[in-house]
């Protein structure tokens, strides 16, 4: 690790200007940046921790049902107080071990991107609002590829507001080393709609269904998924699994979180 | 009625009460006075010429003790090997040079190329970044077939070829091999690759370098499994330390698999720096680097074929195998796919005829050497995946065959050189039979299926040769060491007892079951005696734990150890007895005179030894202190039978391990609980291996899975409750205690059933599958069912 300084400010607003100085970097849990840092593959000049701003820890409904997540809020929590929300309380308990659950902040996730996390999906298939210091992000435009967000420099998720849909699930297939999403795929039903997003798959990042949703909007059963399938071309293709291996396991996880959905 | 002490007591382990609250005394745990830190530049190109290493900014920087590249060892010897394998036309293997830190080429990723030594180990960290290595990359080879196609790149530019040996075994029997395969009723043949691990000890290596300049002593701890061979092998042929200037010393080692067997580099250089820097030099592996500077296992890929006759016994095996050696031979590589694994080619079975190929291969890979059952889980894998397959395209039951060619009669000499003392196949067989309730399991297939689910059973057998080595026969093999073992058991005045083995316990609970068997010659308490072992100036000349050996060779040792002891105790016993030698008796740690009800305790002998007021000075000398070096007449041949019970999701290719049984025979067993925890590490390191373990390298020598972000380690939840038993028992006829090793069984044995299990689950839903490659990643079997 280099040589860094770090600040951990209480408030939003020095925060901010903390993240002004030059070579800046936020923390959230750290659990991607501080093996990076610890691998040398980072060098910031400054750390400033996001974990000591009050307004940015904790649950509460907001005054249209959403379920408001404060960007510093961890997994644990989320798991434990997202009762309002059950799918996304199930997806928080799954995320890593209980140590990452323990550190590891749902801002955090969602700034880093990384294309085979589990919050990508859960926000992006709630059609979830990305609220920062500055502004409000709809997920659909938040999401713009691996490890890529529509985050500026500096730019702080204070909250996370998720609609709460009449049902929803998540249903991941983990990659058996280090038990990230190999595909996880989280639908949910809305008065208006089905969203289908999946993570883990695609070359680009966590992305939706389109045809699923369309067909799932119509029924909501596992059944409507029949004949629908995704290219793997675009698709990862590693050490774990094909391209090919991975579209496939996109329709089995779909027609798994369907049947789930609760 | 269990024991509560003694020969087959489930004690307690003792060596827990500091591995489990903390109070090991680990190699990173030593730190002394005025240390200094050394960081690796390690290569991140496979191959590639070494056209110049400039340190100077490196020796500028903050905290920079001195900075050391290839040059600085041109006078030092190489890393050795410790084996040499003649090959099929009698000519000895291609032995390349192994330098501590790399000379003219690099070779594997991994590989040292300079070392900076510095106060701290960031501010060697800083300074190594800031060496300019100069390397021209070469192509590099990976894949050991193409390695040995004309015209490809050469690892080693002196050597004629990467080609380390073609080994032929037995070369006069090929020709009547190939002639049994010419008259066979029916021929199975299978190609599979025994897959690339990781050891992955918990702890990882660690080597700490000191030296006095006033006495001229070098001393270096280190995570091994044999500190004398370390001593040997470094002070002799690298360092030319004399050995009685060197002291080596493995304290608490945190797991070792085989893979800390061997001499490393960074035991030389620390050992090498210490000395250039006048200042104590650590080194802690990171685990990135133990990835790419451990030794490897396996990694063979193997074409086999069984001959059978119109009665289907087997008439004769034949396998043609290539074996990864990496970029160097690291210290025991060649005798894993020859001698260790050759040998073990008639598994269980009287198969009259056998001929092994095995061409040793350089790449540009990390080394590879053994890995826990080292040659006998290759053999083990291919001999009973073969056998499954020739049942099946026979139609007929995998278990019965088995047993129709099972070896019965003991002692029985193999067509591949060893002579299997005793064991009872069948015994095995009939106990795992009555484990796993075999006639339910068509129920509970039918139950899977019901849950859309396939399920799958598969049996193995194995067999392996343990407590290696007799000497004489190793040498004529090749083995560049002895693999006797030594004991020194030194009695206090007050009874207690320490015993100085030259085994290392790594994990292994030595020093609960070794004291066991001391403890119950005499008739004395456990606690009683120390087990000391790991430090060369403390113990006689060892040659360390491996090819579960320590209780089969380290305990002989010990029992003729303690058998002088005794001889000695029961002559100063009859002195103070004032009766004649040869009645005296030693019983529940007293000495008495046998038909009389005269006796003496053991603690009132051990006073009288040191302190002779009356004892039989004219006679014998004073003190208890007696050592024994014990060289086996015969390897042990550890046996069982295995079950793997299987699901598999048919939609994601996931496979469950529902039940795993093991039925094994060790001979007698010393702790019955040690004993079950060996086989259930045995069996999570081959489940790990069939299932989830893939040391993988792109075409450019690239390591793919570098981290346990991509090296799929088993965990608690990949693995049932294991059903072990260990009650079929015949001893072993040459060695006192009749014991036989159970270190490396679980993991010999396991991969086969696993892999045998889910062929035959896919084969249930109608899938023409016959093999699947190892790990069975849910990626791969999905794509064998496609």
């Amino acid at each position: 690790m280099y040589n860094f300084d770090f600040e951990k400010p209480g408030t939003v607003a020095d925060a901010v200007a903390a993240l002004g100085a030059d070579e800046a970097q936020a923390l959230g849990g750290g659990q991607t940046l501080i093996p990076t840092l610890k691998q040398r593959l980072a060098s910031p000049t400054v750390l400033v921790s996001l974990k000591g701003i009050a307004e940015m820890q904790g649950i509460c409904a907001g005054d249209d049902g959403a379920l408001c997540i404060g960007g510093a809020t961890n997994h644990a929590t989320v798991a434990a107080e997202g009762g309002a929300y059950p799918a996304l309380a199930a997806t928080a308990a799954h995320i890593g071990d209980p140590a990452v659950r323990n550190r590891g902040t749902i801002g955090g996730s969602l700034a880093n991107n990384d294309p085979s996390a589990c919050y990508p999906a859960a926000a992006l298939g709630s059609g979830a609002t990305i609220v920062t210091n500055t502004r409000q992000i709809a997920a659909d435009d938040y999401f713009q590829g691996m490890f890529t967000t529509a985050l500026e420099e500096g730019e702080i998720i204070t909250e996370v507001r998720f609609p709460v849909p009449e049902k929803a699930n998540y249903q991941k297939f983990v990659q058996p080393a280090s038990r990230f999403a190999l595909v996880g795929v989280f639908v949910a039903k809305y008065a208006d709609g089905v969203r289908v997003a999946i993570t883990g798959a695609s070359n680009d990042g966590v992305f939706r269904w389109a045809e699923a949703e369309a067909a799932l909007s119509a029924n909501f059963a596992p059944d409507a998924l029949d004949g629908l399938s995704l290219s793997g071309d675009d698709m990862i293709s590693d050490l774990h699994g094909t391209g090919a291996y991975r579209a496939h396991l996109c329709g089995v996880m779909t027609k798994r979180a369907v049947a789930a959905a609760a | 009625m269990p024991k509560d002490g003694g020969i087959g007591a489930s004690s307690k382990r003792r060596e827990d009460v500091r591995f489990l609250t903390g109070v090991g005394n680990y190699t990173d745990d030593i730190d002394i006075h005025g240390q200094a830190h050394v960081f690796f530049l390690r290569s991140d190109v496979a191959h590639g010429t070494l056209n110049a290493v400039d340190t100077s900014a490196a020796e500028a920087m903050p905290g920079v003790v001195k900075v050391f590249t290839g040059a600085d060892f041109e006078g030092v010897g190489s890393i050795p090997c410790g084996w040499q394998v003649t090959d099929k036309h009698g000519e000895v293997m291609q032995e390349p040079a192994h330098p501590v830190l790399a000379q003219g080429k690099v070779r594997h990723v991994g590989e040292p190329i300079a070392a900076v030594v510095a106060e701290t180990l960031e501010q060697a960290r800083d300074a190594a970044e800031t060496i300019n290595v100069d390397i021209a990359e070469l192509p590099a080879v990976v894949d050991m077939k193409a390695a040995l196609a004309d015209g490809a790149p050469k690892v080693h530019d002196d050597l004629t070829s990467n080609l380390c040996y073609d080994w032929g075994f037995v070369e006069e029997n090929k020709d009547a091999v190939n002639k049994a395969f010419e008259e066979a009723a029916h021929v199975t043949s299978l190609e599979l690759v025994n897959n690339r691990l990781v050891a992955n000890p918990m702890e990882p290596r660690v080597a700490v370098g000191d030296y006095s300049r006033g006495t001229d002593e070098h001393t270096l701890f280190t995570t091994s499994q044999n500190p004398h061979v370390i001593r040997l092998l470094m002070g002799a042929f690298v360092l030319g330390i004399p050995e009685h200037k060197l002291r080596v010393v493995a304290p608490d080692v945190g797991g070792g698999f085989g893979t800390k067997i061997f001499h490393y580099q960074e035991e030389a250089f620390v050992t090498f720096a210490a000395k250039a820097c006048n200042r104590p030099v650590k080194w802690t592996s990171s685990r990135t680097e133990a990835f790419m500077s451990d030794a490897h296992g396996r990694d063979h890929v193997t074409k086999i074929e069984l001959a059978l006759d119109t009665d289907n016994n087997f008439t004769a095996l034949r396998t043609d195998t290539h074996a990864n050696m990496g970029a160097y031979l690291s210290t025991f590589a060649p005798s894993v796919p020859t001698w260790l694994h050759g040998t073990l080619m008639a598994g269980n079975y009287k198969t009259p005829l056998i001929y092994v190929n095995v061409k040793a291969v350089f790449t540009n890979t990390v080394p590879v050497d053994a890995y826990r059952g080292a040659g006998r889980p290759e053999a083990t894998f291919q001999l009973e995946r073969v056998v499954d397959k020739a049942a099946r395209e026979l139609g007929v039951d995998p278990i019965a065959l088995r047993r129709q060619n099972f070896i019965t009669e003991f002692p029985y000499a193999t067509p591949v050189a060893v002579e299997y003392d005793t064991g009872d196949y069948h015994a095995t067989m009939d106990k795992l039979e009555e484990m796993i309730d075999l006639s339910g399991f068509e129920a509970r297939r039918k139950a899977s299926e019901a849950n859309g689910k396939l399920r799958g059973v598969g049996v193995n057998c194995y067999i392996e040769a343990c407590g290696i080595a007799p000497s004489n026969l190793v040498g004529q093999l090749g083995a560049r060491a002895g693999l006797y073992e030594s004991a020194t058991v030194r009695v206090n005045a007050t009874g207690g007892l320490v015993v100085m083995t030259g085994s290392h316990s790594h994990g292994q609970g030595h020093e609960t079951s070794f004291a066991q068997v001391v403890a119950e010659m005499i008739g004395i308490d456990e606690n009683m005696v120390e087990i000391v072992h790991g430090d060369t100036s403390k113990v006689p000349m060892g040659m360390g734990t491996y090819g579960s050996r320590s209780i089969a060779v380290g305990g002989s040792a010990m029992v003729r150890a303690t058998e002088k002891i005794i001889n000695k105790a029961k002559k100063i016993a009859s002195h103070l007895l004032e009766a004649s030698e040869s009645d005296i008796e030693l019983k529940d740690g007293a000495f008495s005179v046998a038909g009389t009800d005269k006796s003496v305790a053991w603690g009132d002998v051990t006073l009288a030894a040191y302190v002779p007021h009356n004892y039989p000075l004219e006679d014998i000398e004073p003190g208890l202190e007696e050592t024994a070096f014990y060289d086996p007449s015969n390897f042990t041949y550890p046996s069982g039978a295995y079950a793997c019970e299987v699901e598999v999701d048919p939609d994601t290719g996931k496979v469950t391990i529902e039940s795993f049984a093991a039925a094994d025979d060790f001979g007698n067993i010393i702790n019955p609980m040690i004993v079950t925890g060996q086989v259930h590490g045995g069996l999570a390191q081959g489940i790990g291996q069939a299932l989830l373990e893939n040391c993988a390298y792109d075409d450019n020598g690239q390591l793919l899975s570098g981290s346990y972000m991509d090296y799929a380690m088993p965990r608690a939840d990949d693995l049932p409750m294991f059903d072990v038993d260990h009650s079929c028992q015949t001893p072993c006829t040459h060695n006192p205690l009749g014991v036989k090793g159970c270190g490396e069984a679980g993991a010999i044995g396991s991969p086969p059933a696993v892999v045998n299990a889910v062929v035959d689950a896919l084969r249930s839903a109608g899938k023409d599958v016959t093999h699947i490659d190892m790990p069975l990643s849910p990626d791969r079997v999905w794509a064998a069912m496609q």
